[in-house]
């Protein structure tokens, strides 16, 4: 009897399982779906454009971003300077470059930072339950309703700017949101078998809900990380441009754009603060995109 | 002779209800209320009862998944050395951890979904003294090769599995510390029949081959009746009746366990059953009905049935013993 085509074809198949030459796996199904939309392709690309930027700018520019030209004040732009220059003759586009380095450090940092102390709690306090769920949740209610920007006022009054106290603030009140995330998670995880499997065999707590557990719980944590990298930036470049912020002689996106407080400038000088607005907002709209792929891509009850 | 492994006394475990803006204890959830029960080496002991009667939480409680309440479990080791589990403190308890494990019900929420399947058996052995790599691999790789499946399968994630696959993978996990007492808890009840008949099997297969007592929780007592040497049936965290399997099909003494045995379906068209159609819910086990907590679903209740609640008392079928708790029975009891 003939063969159809399909038969040959499971044939094929077959044959190449039993050599195992059958690749079961290449790519995982979570980075196929982020891979397939589009947009956080996007984003992720002009994500690593603009960071890969900002780490190798002393080659991309020849210009020191904080030496001052008096001979090139205010100059529009030209091909010596892609961005013009600013009232003291510096670079406006080494500027943004330099500038990326200490804004995305800070975005970027104290979004990782603040959710490793918000897993650390949660994941503790949400399988431990008890009072010290209790606690860890009252601490992270007064940190979450305290106003960020009182507090930066307070330590900037107390201690004077620096991209340290900056952090650390940002830190401070942007903990509780990642540790209630972590914390919601593990409520619903510890009531899994598999937990009750470990604790059947008495393996430690910290092994239980560290090693064993978390993985489970990271997927909106990763997401919730990319979106709050994208708030801390825009947070910084507000504090920054009411001169709050970094102190002003590091160049930073936020340190760039608050000379556009100055009406003269903001009326005559478009360059000097408008590619920087252009390529925050650009950089920010890429995080939120990356982090919408990460969401549909690791939410298991979305298929496709 | 028959030996103990388990003894259970007035084990009760009592889950608080809180209520109001202060979260005050307004009440207690009687799930396990005084439970007095052997369990012998090497038997199969069948725990039936129907949904909420609590025969979960008093498997948990047996392994302190749940604390309880009040009570002691006493585990005899084989050269008879009593210890009180309930008292122990967590670390003291490791040695018997080992000896005493559990199967569970759901396949799906009971292996770890971001590990392996290597990945999530390794930690127990790691903590009970098994260092090198290769003997855990040779200690798993075994184990799934006596539940029929394939040494490799242990480098796979959980959903790459099926139900049933699933199951004896959590088998493999309650036998890779080579326990004694095994709690299924309602190992197979999420399973297609076939594959029921499969797992259980299996699950007398490694009884055999390695002298195993098995605690089976179930709510379908045509599976326990095929099992198990001997069945306790539970209704409202107590024991209602206890004694050996067939003795409970052809001698049921408890009206209860009449009603459970007259639902098991018959694969016999002309053989005409009387069902006992139970009426109404469980009650509360908030607030249990004063009485017998069976009287307000009892066809055969009479008054003081409403008053008095009745003790388990033993009594001789077919000369074996056979303990129930009903005021109804016309049998002598003996001491």
């Amino acid at each position: 009897m003939a063969k159809s085509s399909l038969d040959k074809k499971f044939d094929q198949i077959r044959k190449r399982e039993e050599e195992k030459t059958f690749s079961t796996k290449k790519r995982s199904r979570i980075v196929n779906k982020f891979l397939n939309n589009r947009l956080a392709v996007l984003g992720l690309i002009i994500f690593t454009i603009i960071i890969l930027a900002s780490i190798f700018a002393p080659l991309l520019s020849p210009y020191d971003p904080m030496r001052v030209d008096l001979r090139s004040m205010r100059q529009p732009p030209s091909f010596d300077h892609w961005f013009g220059t600013d009232s003291t003759g510096r670079d406006v586009f080494t500027r943004v470059l330099f500038g990326g380095r200490v804004s995305i450090f800070i975005g970027l940092g104290s979004a990782i930072l603040s959710a490793v102390v918000g897993i650390a709690v949660g994941c503790y306090a949400g399988y431990k339950g008890g009072w010290i769920d209790v606690i860890a949740l009252r601490i992270s209610e007064i940190f979450m309703s305290f106003p960020q920007i009182i507090l930066v006022l307070l330590l900037v009054s107390i201690t004077g700017q620096s991209l340290f106290n900056l952090m650390a603030i940002f830190i401070l009140t942007g903990w509780g949101g990642m540790y209630r995330l972590a914390r919601a998670r593990m409520l619903s995880l510890r009531e899994e078998e598999y937990v009750q499997a470990l604790r059947s065999f008495g393996l430690s707590t910290f092994t239980i809900c560290y090693k064993h557990m978390l993985p489970n719980a990271l997927s909106p944590i990763m997401v919730n990380i990319t979106l709050s990298t994208a708030m801390f930036i825009l947070t910084e470049a507000g504090l920054s441009f009411l001169g709050l912020g970094v102190p002003l002689n590091i160049p930073t996106w936020g340190n760039i754009l608050n000379v556009a407080q100055d009406i003269l400038i903001l009326q005559n000088y478009w360059w000097m603060w408008g590619p920087v607005g252009i390529v925050i907002s650009v950089f920010v709209l890429c995080v939120n995109f990356i982090g919408d792929g990460l969401r549909d891509s690791t939410d298991p009850s979305q298929q496709g | 002779m028959k030996k103990e492994i388990l003894k259970l006394r007035g084990v009760k475990v009592h889950f608080p209800v809180q209520a109001g803006v202060f979260n005050r204890v307004v009440g207690h959830v009687l799930a396990v209320d005084g439970v007095d029960l052997d369990i012998f080496r090497g038997e199969v002991l069948g725990l039936a009862g129907e949904s909420g009667c609590g025969k979960t939480t008093l498997g948990k409680a047996i392994l302190r998944l749940v604390e309880p309440t009040d009570g002691e479990v006493k585990y005899i080791s084989q050269d008879d050395d009593e210890t009180e589990l309930t008292s122990l403190e967590k670390k003291d308890m490791d040695p018997f951890r080992k000896k005493l494990q559990i199967v569970f019900q759901d396949p799906h929420s009971s292996l770890n979904p971001s590990f392996t399947i290597f990945g999530s058996l390794q930690d127990p052995l790691k903590k009970f003294g098994i260092k090198s790599k290769e003997e855990r691999r040779k200690i798993i790789g075994d184990l799934l090769e006596a539940v029929n499946m394939r040494r490799e399968y242990m480098d796979r994630y959980p959903h790459e599995f099926s139900g049933g696959q699933r199951q004896r993978i959590g088998i493999v996990r309650a036998l890779c510390l080579e326990p004694e007492l095994i709690v299924c808890d309602e190992a197979v009840s999420a399973l297609d029949v076939s594959i029921q008949a499969q797992v259980l099997k299996l699950l007398m297969q490694l009884k055999k081959e390695k002298n195993l007592t098995y605690l089976f929780i179930t709510h379908d007592l045509s599976v326990t009746e095929y099992l198990c040497d001997r069945i306790a049936v539970m209704y409202l965290g107590r024991i209602v009746e206890l004694c050996d399997s067939e003795d409970l099909y052809n001698n049921t003494l408890h009206p209860y366990s009449e009603a459970l045995i007259s639902a098991i379906p018959v694969a016999d068209l002309d053989k005409q059953t009387k069902r006992i159609v139970l009426e109404g819910d469980v009650p509360s086990p908030v607030n249990p009905p004063k009485g017998c907590p069976f009287h307000p679903r009892c066809p055969k209740a009479t008054d003081i049935c409403k008053t008095e609640v009745p003790t388990l008392k033993k009594y001789s079928t077919n000369g074996n013993e056979h303990y129930a708790s009903c005021h109804l029975i016309d049998l002598p009891e003996i001491s």
